[in-house]
């Protein structure tokens, strides 16, 4: 039996449906809105299990879901060495948002990176402490400062309402998802440099340590992959 | 090899240490985390384990010992001092995209060694003490001086402002080289435009404004010429046998005078080296060593590595790092010239183990 592993609520979930409705296979949650339980017509030996998006990197690496729908900034937050544990089958073309870099709009002497960086610099010598990112994605961010040889900040935890941070004096910039940059704009803030830190979207994974690959096959092979 | 194994080999070297006139000491294992971060950056916290203490609040498991060795120092040491250390370090690895085959080992031994002196031969009585114990494995031993990069930095005819940019960034080799770049071509007037958006966030106007004054005045600076781009990139490409490349650093010290001092100092270094029973011949000097390791070393830098084993880090590291003690000292209102390195007697055991228990 394929276990697998859809988010629980929201759009992210009815996208999902919809896109596994289009390849012929029907997804429902059984019984009443409250209930995390699912079905599967169209199919066979197909499971469904509704989880929170943010556990389903977790449930992938440990083999107890087969496929997993998960976009790919979680996958590559909390799975260090994703590829060792997953597998992408196919981007699912919604649930798309960008992970970005974002300072105050008022600062006009920041438009790139480098800029950035010097501004870091200055203000750990004005302030005598590291500038302050706030962000929950703290091993993406950190690894692609590092690769851009960024020095000088520190991160900041921020679990929510991370936009607010600038403005509270808790953080200098922020880095997280944004979809349309409304949010953004609302709190003074903008986006720096020209390439998001990550591209992110809604993915079909397959865990490598679930095994059944035969079946599994079957099973991409009906929804056309 | 058991860890019982590595023990043994760790108090050999300890031994060695000891009778090279150091005193024992035992950093404690948890470490207040705020000084670690501020001096190593966010990239201390992707390698060291992070804890919480209600009371004490953020604590690391010690993922060096230079940090409270010098602390210690200044709070108490009297001048000149040697200290050595055995215990175990603790680093957590950061798989990028995939999961290594063989994961390195996330604690293990160091045996170090600190000297805090004002005596110019410290940089050799260091190397040759490492030198000397690690003789029998046969290391592939390299040095390197970022005080010879940073004094030529330093004479680059450039603003201020444009020096103090370079050297901040002499250890990220990418971003120097593009500030290099751009300083070599001509400026460009940049414009700012006013926004509407409302002042948010602790950087203050005054601080924006200060910035983009010094922009302004760049912009008026005339590009540096290409002959000091050539010149610093020959000097960072400076790769030899010892004796090869002080020759090489010398010709090149006609070209730019202000790094004769270093050569100097170098020469003098690596007479002392010979003195002390060190074939500097075969001692690698890599100019840009320093550039690739911590980012507090500010003087001689050294490694043994193991031949053939690419994929293991250097049995031994270390360095000059007068900079960092300044910093750890402004608090007890003391500065004191440190020179130190470490050996990791896991790999050395690996090795089989055979080293000198006496120093010479």
């Amino acid at each position: 039996m394929i276990r697998l592993g859809v988010p629980s609520k929201g759009r992210l979930m009815e996208q999902t449906f919809d896109w596994f409705a289009a390849r012929g296979v029907r997804l429902s949650r059984s019984g009443s809105d409250r209930e995390y339980a699912g079905r599967v017509d169209g199919a066979e030996n197909v499971a469904l299990v509704l989880l929170s998006a943010g556990e389903i990197p977790r449930e992938l690496m440990a083999g107890r879901i087969h496929l997993g729908v998960t976009g790919t900034d979680l996958i590559r937050e909390k799975l260090p060495g994703w590829r060792s544990h997953v597998e992408e089958l196919a981007p699912m073309g919604f649930g798309h948002a960008d992970l970005i870099l974002a300072v105050p709009a008022c600062w006009s002497d920041c438009d790139s990176l480098d800029d950035f960086a010097t501004i870091a610099r200055d203000f750990r010598a004005e302030h005598g402490f590291r500038l302050r990112i706030a962000t929950k994605y703290h091993r993406l961010v950190r690894a692609w400062l590092s690769a851009q040889e960024v020095a000088d900040y520190q991160l900041v935890d921020s679990q929510g309402a991370t936009e607010g941070t600038v403005a509270n004096l808790t953080a200098e910039a922020i880095a997280d998802i944004t979809s349309s940059g409304e949010t953004l704009r609302a709190n003074h803030l903008k986006i720096i440099g020209e390439e998001p830190i990550l591209r992110s979207q809604a993915t079909l994974l397959r865990s490598l340590a679930a095994g059944d690959e035969a079946e599994l096959r079957d099973f991409a092979a009906r929804l056309g992959l | 090899m058991s860890k019982r194994e590595k023990q043994a080999i760790g108090q050999q070297i300890l031994a060695a240490f000891r009778a090279a006139g150091a005193e024992e000491v035992a950093p404690d294992l948890l470490l207040p985390a705020e000084t670690l971060l501020d001096l190593y950056g966010e990239d201390i916290r992707a390698r060291a384990y992070v804890t919480q203490d209600p009371i004490r609040g953020e604590m690391m498991l010690r993922p060096d010992f230079t940090v409270p060795v010098v602390q210690m120092h200044m709070a108490s040491g009297a001048e000149p001092a040697r200290y050595c250390y055995l215990g175990e370090v603790f680093r957590k690895q950061d798989h990028g995209e995939t999961r290594p085959e063989h994961p390195r080992d996330n604690e293990y031994l160091q045996a170090g060694f600190e000297l805090f002196a004002r005596d110019p031969d410290a940089d050799a009585e260091v190397f040759a003490l490492f030198h000397h114990i690690l003789a029998p494995l046969k290391l592939r031993a390299t040095m390197g001086d970022m005080d010879l990069l940073m004094d030529a930095v330093r004479a680059l005819p450039l603003s201020g402002a444009r020096r103090a940019a370079l050297l901040h960034h002499i250890w990220r080799p990418r971003r120097f080289a593009r500030l290099l770049g751009r300083f070599a071509a001509p400026a460009e007037a940049r414009g700012f435009p006013e926004t509407a958006a409302p002042w948010t966030g602790l950087r203050s106007p005054a601080e924006m404004q200060a910035r983009i004054d010094r922009l302004r005045a760049d912009a008026a600076e005339a590009p540096l010429p290409s002959q000091w781009v050539a010149r610093l990139e020959r000097l960072f490409s400076i790769q030899a046998p010892a004796p090869e490349a002080l020759r090489q650093l010398r010709a090149l010290a006609s070209e730019i005078p202000d790094i004769a001092e270093a050569v100097d100092r170098l020469e003098r270094n690596l007479a002392a080296l010979s003195a002390r029973g060190v074939d500097v011949g075969a001692v690698h000097f890599d100019a840009s060593h320093g550039r690739h390791t911590m980012e507090y070393y500010d003087g001689m830098t050294f490694s043994f590595a193991a031949a053939g084993r690419e994929d293991w880090p250097p049995v031994a590291s270390g360095g000059r790092y007068d900079a960092l003690a300044a910093v750890l000292g402004q608090a007890q209102g003391r500065s004191i010239p440190a020179v130190g390195g470490i050996i990791r007697p896991g790999l050395v055991c690996e090795l089989g183990g055979q080293i000198l228990g006496k120093a010479a």
